[in-house]
């Protein structure tokens, strides 16, 4: 059948600077560009292009410029070129539309509309270069109050608690969904920086657990992929994931040709077998089923790990999220509707969940409300950009941060959608040897710590304008933040003031 | 409040469920913070030997500058020693005039009927040659309690804080701003050498403990009841500075059932001194390590114990920490207490002289009442000095 699809990109390439050093060829593996030996020049096919960059990014001569194509459709507002290309697609193929990638929607992004305050006069601002700046974090439970007898014991049980050096920590992702090289860029990031990555529902391949257990949150999820008692012991935190921003309500899958016998292995399932998370935990059909898994993995690992419980934020997530602390979980996790995925159902990307930001805001004052905000921490994810995101968050009440995509650009993605295909050009989400194989590790990981690093400098200095020397200052203080062009009503559920109140 | 039981906490988040469910969305916050800088000076007898407020109030008039007339105030303690077994409520009677203030003690009469035993009251004797603007009806009462029905459960002082909340949100015009027992909190809209005039301070009362303030707000609202000390039962808190923390220490404190109604930095503290100490029972030493955090780097450095012990303390109570400016001096029946942020953002001079010790903005003003001094010095931020009643001021 043919197809009735515009290419999405045009690829441009300038034949004076071009030498036909097939570099391009070599690093497309959508097989975009081809030799033609007949007339050595090199041709195109932009049928196959992604829009990922890498051919744009590496070629020496710099004759490349990869471009999305305009919308040549008449112009309707209604039957936009998204709108009737992905018709097309479905009349094509009868099929689930799959995207990767958080939601591109032009949801309003609250972060945008928010500002931060800066001190004037009646107290003075601080500077981080002369003066401690500190955002050290703890991640667990804490009691409500601490008795202390008189020889300056404590008496109170704490639980157990994470310390993080910023309030930043890697978000899920999955050996499997990624690659290894990517998988291990995290896991030596978080180590040198003194955070944590988040293993997915991949498992933690065995050589890794010894030398990077202790910087990891280890996932048990629908599928229960690569979990034995070694696997929880081995680690700092182990989450459970009910659900996850990008696509909440439904499982996952790892199709067959991404298994490879490493992804097997770590997953403890046959090698080139679809890896399928059903969507719900079929032992968790109700909030004491939850209540038994948590105290399940906390007998499994002699009560020394914090559980946490990962939800995407869904309408009635503050109850949700009640709920999950009354079960016992020591951390809440709540992913927005932007957060990423190697794959999902478009449909459900696009339309599923609410914004993490009034997700957050909502979570943060119930909990208040409750009494029970500090026997938990919440970490709030999907859709973290920047760190003036990030302490925002920590302003609408997050403890810390969960960041994902943000991290993969760290590593080279272009944010191409194109991760469930498998054919990752920047050698992040696949299991192709020879496009995994361009991650180098030492490079990718230092990237990442340079990220949180630059975050860390810029959380800092927007703390010292506030007139706050440590993060937990900040942490729900709404009255540094303003709202700018929004409604009453999303001032209200942001329980924040508009700008000039 | 502090002191509510988890039965009234219990019907607190009743209400609050209430109003959700009526109102459907819970609306945002408008009000604005209250900002104001200012003076702040405390003198202790540790033996308990009593002396007038003529010292403190030239001291604090020595720092006429740090304030701008738009509020002063003192709390002075062992002044009832006739009714040092009642609680001595002083109350503000506000309104436009004087039918409006009478009519405001009418009522809050009848309501002190219904649930306090009352042994004395009269007017706070004033000088009404000293002008001031727009005095309020200000009127004291020693009371004891009258515990009935469900109520019979609370402890006197937790009664006490109920009933004086009550009060302040539900009877018009109507403000109970000072509750402990055999001491008093005098306040008003002025510098703080008229309104010691005004109550006469230097003549009409002795006391072993007595602070005192100057205010410099930033807005112009002039009420009575905003001046400072503020106080919770024998709790006063006179404060200089302004907090950049208010918001996540005010949130926390709410979850505990206090109810910060004025806005003010005093306030916060004073809930998180109360909940700290009194109802938390955590010595003051280990409170100045909560309110103002020896940082990070040097906790990292202490011994194994001592870490473990403040790593415990910031992570548990990382919400009460005061971030930003502060200098406060809290004091109660027993003992007055100085403590600065951890970086010592305003300023605070300590003193003694023999059984003497004061506290300070400026040096200045405790030179100027006690020349000879044995010692003077400069506390680190976050290091709090405690004065205590010695045995003999016990007894
Ligand atoms: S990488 Fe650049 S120079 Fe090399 S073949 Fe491709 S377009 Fe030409
Ligand atoms: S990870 Fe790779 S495939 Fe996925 S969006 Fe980024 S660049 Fe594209």
């Amino acid at each position: 059948m043919r197809s009735y699809l515009f290419p999405e990109f045009q690829v441009f390439r300038d034949e004076s600077k071009c030498n036909q050093c097939r570099g391009c060829e070599r690093q497309c593996a959508f097989g975009t560009h081809i030799y033609d030996p007949a007339t050595d020049r090199m041709q195109t096919d932009e049928t196959k292009c992604s829009g990922c960059q890498r051919c744009a990014i590496f070629c020496p001569r710099n004759a490349l410029v990869v471009r999305p194509t305009p919308p040549y459709y008449r112009p309707n507002e209604a039957w936009t070129r998204e709108k009737i290309d992905d018709l097309k697609k479905q009349a094509e193929t009868g099929g689930v539309l799959l995207s990767g990638c958080g939601s591109d929607k032009p949801f309003r992004i609250y972060w945008d509309n928010i500002v931060l305050n800066a001190s004037q006069v009646t107290n003075p601002s601080i500077d981080p270069l002369r003066e401690p700046m500190e955002l050290r974090t703890f991640l667990g439970r804490k009691p409500d109050l601490l008795e202390i007898d008189d020889c300056g014991e404590i008496c109170t049980e704490l639980g157990p608690n994470i310390t993080v050096e910023a309030p930043m920590l890697f978000s899920a992702m999955s050996y499997g969904a990624i690659s290894y090289q990517a998988f291990n860029s995290l896991a030596m990031a978080a180590r040198e920086f003194g955070t944590l990555f988040n293993t997915g529902e991949g498992g933690l391949p065995r050589e890794m657990r010894e030398e990077f257990g202790r910087y990891a949150t280890v996932q048990v999820a629908s599928g229960r992929f690569g979990i034995d008692a070694e696997y929880l012991n081995c680690a700092r935190a182990i989450e459970i994931k009910v659900g996850q921003g990008a696509k909440p309500g439904i499982g996952g899958h790892l199709p067959a040709e991404k298994v490879s016998s490493k992804v097997a292995a770590t997953r403890m399932i046959p090698e080139g077998t679809d890896a399928i998370s059903p969507a719900p935990h079929h032992d968790i059909y109700s909030i004491e089923d939850l209540s038994m898994l948590i105290y399940a993995l906390k007998e499994a690992t002699n009560y020394e790990l914090p559980v946490s419980v990962k939800v995407a934020a869904v309408h009635n997530v503050a109850a949700i999220a009640s709920g999950i602390v009354r079960a016992g979980a020591d951390i809440v996790a709540i992913d927005g509707m932007r957060g990423g995925t190697g794959a999902a159902p478009k449909a459900i990307r696009d339309n599923v969940g609410i914004p993490i930001e009034l997700a957050l805001s909502a979570v943060d004052r119930r909990l208040r409300e409750e009494g029970v905000r500090n026997r938990c921490t919440i970490i709030a994810g999907g859709g973290i950009r920047c760190s003036s995101d990030v302490i925002k968050a920590i302003a609408l009440g997050a403890d810390a941060v969960y960041i994902g995509t943000a991290a993969l650009i760290a590593m080279g993605c272009t944010l191409c959608q194109k991760c469930y295909t498998g054919k990752c050009n920047w050698g992040i989400c696949t299991q192709d040897p020879r496009l995994a194989g361009r991650l180098d590790t030492r490079i990718a990981s230092q990237r990442l710590v340079n990220l949180l690093t630059a975050w860390s400098f810029e959380i800092k200095e927007m703390l010292g304008g506030m007139g706050i020397n440590a993060i937990e200052s900040l942490r729900g203080n709404r009255d540094h933040l303003r709202g700018v062009g929004l409604y009453e009503w999303e001032l209200d559920v942001l329980a924040l003031k508009g700008a000039g109140e | 409040m502090g002191f509510l039981t988890g039965s009234t906490l219990a019907c607190l988040a009743d209400s609050c469920f209430e109003a959700m469910m009526k109102e459907g969305r819970v609306r945002r916050e408008i009000r604005e913070k209250e900002i104001s800088s200012c003076s702040i000076f405390g003198a202790m007898n540790r033996d308990g030997e009593r002396f007038t407020g003529e010292g403190i109030t030239r001291a604090i008039a020595n720092m006429h500058v740090r304030g701008n007339g738009l509020g002063g105030g003192f709390a002075a303690y062992g002044i009832y020693p006739q009714y040092q077994d009642y609680y001595a409520l002083h109350m503000m009677f506000t309104g436009g005039n004087r039918q409006v203030k009478r009519e405001a003690k009418d009522k809050f009469e009848a309501f002190l009927c219904a649930n306090f035993d009352l042994v004395y009251d009269e007017e706070i004797p004033h000088d009404d040659e000293v002008r001031v603007m727009d005095p309020p009806l200000i009127w004291r009462y020693f009371v004891a309690p009258n515990k009935k029905g469900d109520e019979a459960r609370l402890s006197d002082d937790d009664y006490v804080v109920g009933k004086s909340m009550w009060v302040n949100t539900q009877i018009e015009n109507a403000c109970v701003f000072s509750s402990g027992k055999n001491m008093g909190i005098f306040k008003g809209v002025g510098f703080p050498e008229e309104i010691s005039e005004y109550f006469m301070l230097d003549r009409l009362y002795r006391g072993h403990i007595w602070t005192a303030h100057g205010r410099f707000p930033t807005n112009s609202q002039a009420w009575w009841g905003g001046a400072h000390p503020f106080g919770l039962l024998d709790w006063t808190v006179v404060h200089n500075g302004e907090i950049s923390s208010y918001g996540t220490n005010r949130r926390y404190l709410e979850m505990y059932g206090y109810k910060c109604t004025l806005f003010t930095d005093t306030e916060v503290i004073t809930y998180a001194v109360d909940l700290l100490m009194r109802r938390q029972k955590l010595p003051i030493e280990l409170v100045s390590k909560v309110l103002s955090p020896p940082v990070w780097k040097s906790i990292d450095r202490m011994d194994g114990k001592s870490r473990k012990l403040l790593t415990a303390l910031r992570m548990v109570y990382a919400p009460l920490l005061l971030n930003g400016p502060f200098t406060i001096i809290v004091a109660n029946q027993r003992e007055m207490i100085g403590l600065t942020d951890r970086i010592r953002l305003r300023p605070l001079t300590a003193a003694t002289r023999g059984e003497m010790l004061y506290l300070s903005s400026e040096e200045a003003s405790i030179r100027l009442i006690s020349p000879d001094l044995d010692q003077v010095w400069t506390p680190n931020g976050g290091e709090p000095v405690v004065g205590e009643l010695s045995e003999r001021g016990c007894q």
